[in-house]
């Protein structure tokens, strides 16, 4: 953890951004994202379910400039509203895994003994598990759709975060502020939440960005496998498993949805990167 | 040879794992709404079948009971029928091991060809345009999903350049490396991305250590310094790397097998989901989770094999 490496003073855009690239550019990457996902309905030239029997499978042109699908649905306008789904997806299955796996972290790390061990143990049987098979089991009981995803998510993501967290608290809680915070009688809650966690987070806050990418490349892929995100509803994954029947006449139909899904993990991987160099953690 | 003690003692200290991977294959199938024998058996189910299910995994006892059932049955080699296919689980995966093993050889193969050479261009030219454009290409390649990279594979090795089959497995050792091709190289491809970032690092680190410093005050090139002591010395945390990255590995092959209509372990467990052959799903992902302890144990073996200097 080092922070001497920070310029002591560097003014209005580069002192958000210094000669960070990376952070820049995932910066950028992500706001683009965002945008689109705001003003979709703005934004997108047609409904992007709205069928037209007369262009089906229309390749690009100034009228479709992504071509459309073989029910004669704009692509431009489906990978725009896709960006929703997709950016939600990544959203929600990154933030639940983090707060849980936060929590139990700091807890397991504070107390340790019997509690940190038992919770050591649960994620060794959880790592175990392919992450994707362990999902998809999940999804199996719990029947396709995206709060299955969500939820699957939170029980098998969390284990990550929890190692990070728990690393960080244990050398934190014998540092002398710790100390001190014990000594003057605050409560545990306070040490672990307002003194220890502050400073363990940074790790964590890191790999929310690489994490995002596998949330968004596993969504994608469960819906894909026709697990996840239902039709008609435009997102990326099932985007491409419609295009694949028709991959070798129409290429167009599979290849801006996947396009897309890796210029949003590449703004990730760069936001991550960035954080990283900024917050001095190296991954 | 007590270095490699760890062989009779590190199983012993799999077994919690096991036991937990167990419990949590067990609770999956007991999780599901209705009817357990019914979940078992499916809905067509005759009166006697449900019957003889109830007393062989005694689904009236005690859900702790009922673990024991499921030990006794796992130890005796069932683990249930397949209501799709109606044969026993075990058997159906044995079946199934060989298409998924090959891909992920070949996999591993593949990808530690391509991130070994980009790692090393990078590691050696650390800062310039080299190691830049490394970099960027291994942060975009882990953004890409795999079950559209094996598509435009398709579109372009198979549809334009008749290089590769579309689809399938094939017969033939020759026919099968064939159709395995393109699957393999589109694991490959990602699985490189992940590999070449910390191959890089550790070459890097490995390019300052102790050990290249005294070559090069023997006045030895910088390229044999690399080639000779770097780049041996970086391949131990590469095996480790991919005993981490198994999981992922295993992914990307239940996808890709989707994508290519393998029919592996992957396939199977995507199957079996869509027709609700619970037993089956139950039984694919104990095996994985098995292979990867087993993986992770070759891991270690290879890892005190390869430096003398570890002890685990």
């Amino acid at each position: 953890m080092s922070v001497l490496a920070r310029p002591a003073f560097t003014p209005g855009w580069s002192k958000a951004f210094g000669t960070n690239g990376a952070l820049a550019a995932g910066s950028a990457i992500l706001a683009l994202f965002v945008l689109a996902a705001l003003f979709a309905p703005l934004i997108a030239p047609y409904d992007p379910i709205a069928q037209d029997a007369a262009a089906r499978l229309a390749a690009p042109s100034l009228l479709h400039p992504f071509g459309t699908d073989n029910f004669g649905r704009d692509i431009l306008s489906r990978v725009i509203w896709g960006t929703r789904i997709d950016l939600q997806m990544a959203f929600f299955g990154v933030v639940f895994p983090f707060l849980i796996g936060t929590v139990v972290g700091t807890v397991a790390g504070f107390f340790g003994g019997v509690v940190d061990a038992l919770l050591m143990r649960l994620i060794d049987i959880i790592l175990a598990f392919p992450f994707l098979v362990l999902m998809l089991s999940i999804i199996a009981i719990l029947g396709p759709g995206l709060s299955s995803f969500y939820i699957a998510m939170a029980l098998v993501g969390w284990v990550s975060y929890a190692r990070l967290v728990r690393a960080q608290i244990l050398v934190l809680k014998t540092q002398d502020y710790a100390v001190a915070a014990t000594s003057l009688g605050f409560g545990r809650l306070r040490i672990m939440f307002r003194h220890l966690l502050p400073n363990a987070i940074a790790g964590s806050v890191v790999f929310v960005m690489s994490d995002a990418v596998l949330v968004l490349l596993n969504g994608a892929a469960i819906s894909y496998l026709g697990l996840g995100v239902q039709p008609p509803v435009a997102e990326w994954g099932v985007m491409v498993a419609e295009g694949q029947p028709f991959v070798t006449t129409a290429w167009w139909v599979t290849l801006f949805p996947g396009l897309s899904i890796v210029a949003l993990a590449f703004g990730f991987s760069l936001l991550g990167d960035g954080l990283g160099q900024r917050l001095g953690v190296a991954e | 040879m007590h270095r490699y003690r760890f062989v009779l003692t590190r199983p012993l200290q799999f077994l919690p794992v096991l036991f937990g991977i167990s419990v949590i294959t067990f609770i999956l199938v007991r999780l599901i709404p209705g009817d357990p024998a019914r979940v078992i058996l499916g809905t067509r189910a005759t009166p006697t079948a449900i019957a003889n299910i109830r007393a062989q995994y005694g689904l009236d006892e005690p859900l702790i009971a009922q673990y024991f059932y499921f030990l006794r049955n796992l130890a005796q080699g069932q683990m249930g029928r397949s209501i799709l296919y109606k044969i026993d689980v075990l058997r159906l995966i044995g079946t199934r091991v060989e298409p998924t093993l090959v891909l992920v050889l070949a996999s591993v193969v593949l990808s530690v060809l391509i991130a070994v050479p980009m790692a090393a261009l990078a590691a050696r030219n650390q800062g310039k345009a080299a190691d830049q454009a490394v970099r960027i290409v291994s942060t975009l390649g882990i953004g890409f999903p795999p079950f559209w990279l094996g598509l435009m594979l398709i579109i372009v090795l198979s549809v334009q350049l008749s290089l590769f089959p579309v689809s399938g497995y094939g017969n033939t050792l020759a026919d099968k490396l064939a159709h395995i091709a393109l699957p393999s190289l589109t694991i490959a491809l990602s699985l490189s991305a992940v590999l070449t970032r910390s191959l890089r690092v550790s070459m890097i680190a490995m390019l300052s250590s102790d050990i290249a410093t005294a070559a090069r005050a023997r006045g030895m090139p910088e390229r044999i310094v690399f080639w000779r002591h770097v780049f041996p010395n970086s391949l131990v945390p590469t095996i480790n790397l991919l005993a981490v990255n198994i999981g992922w590995l295993i992914g990307g092959t239940v996808v890709v097998e989707s994508v290519f209509a393998i029919p592996g372990m992957g396939q199977l467990l995507v199957r079996a989901i869509f027709s609700r052959d619970y037993m089956v799903v139950q039984g694919v992902a104990m095996a994985f989770a098995c292979a990867t302890v087993l993986v992770n144990f070759l891991a270690d073996l290879a890892t005190v094999a390869a430096d003398p200097r570890i002890k685990l």
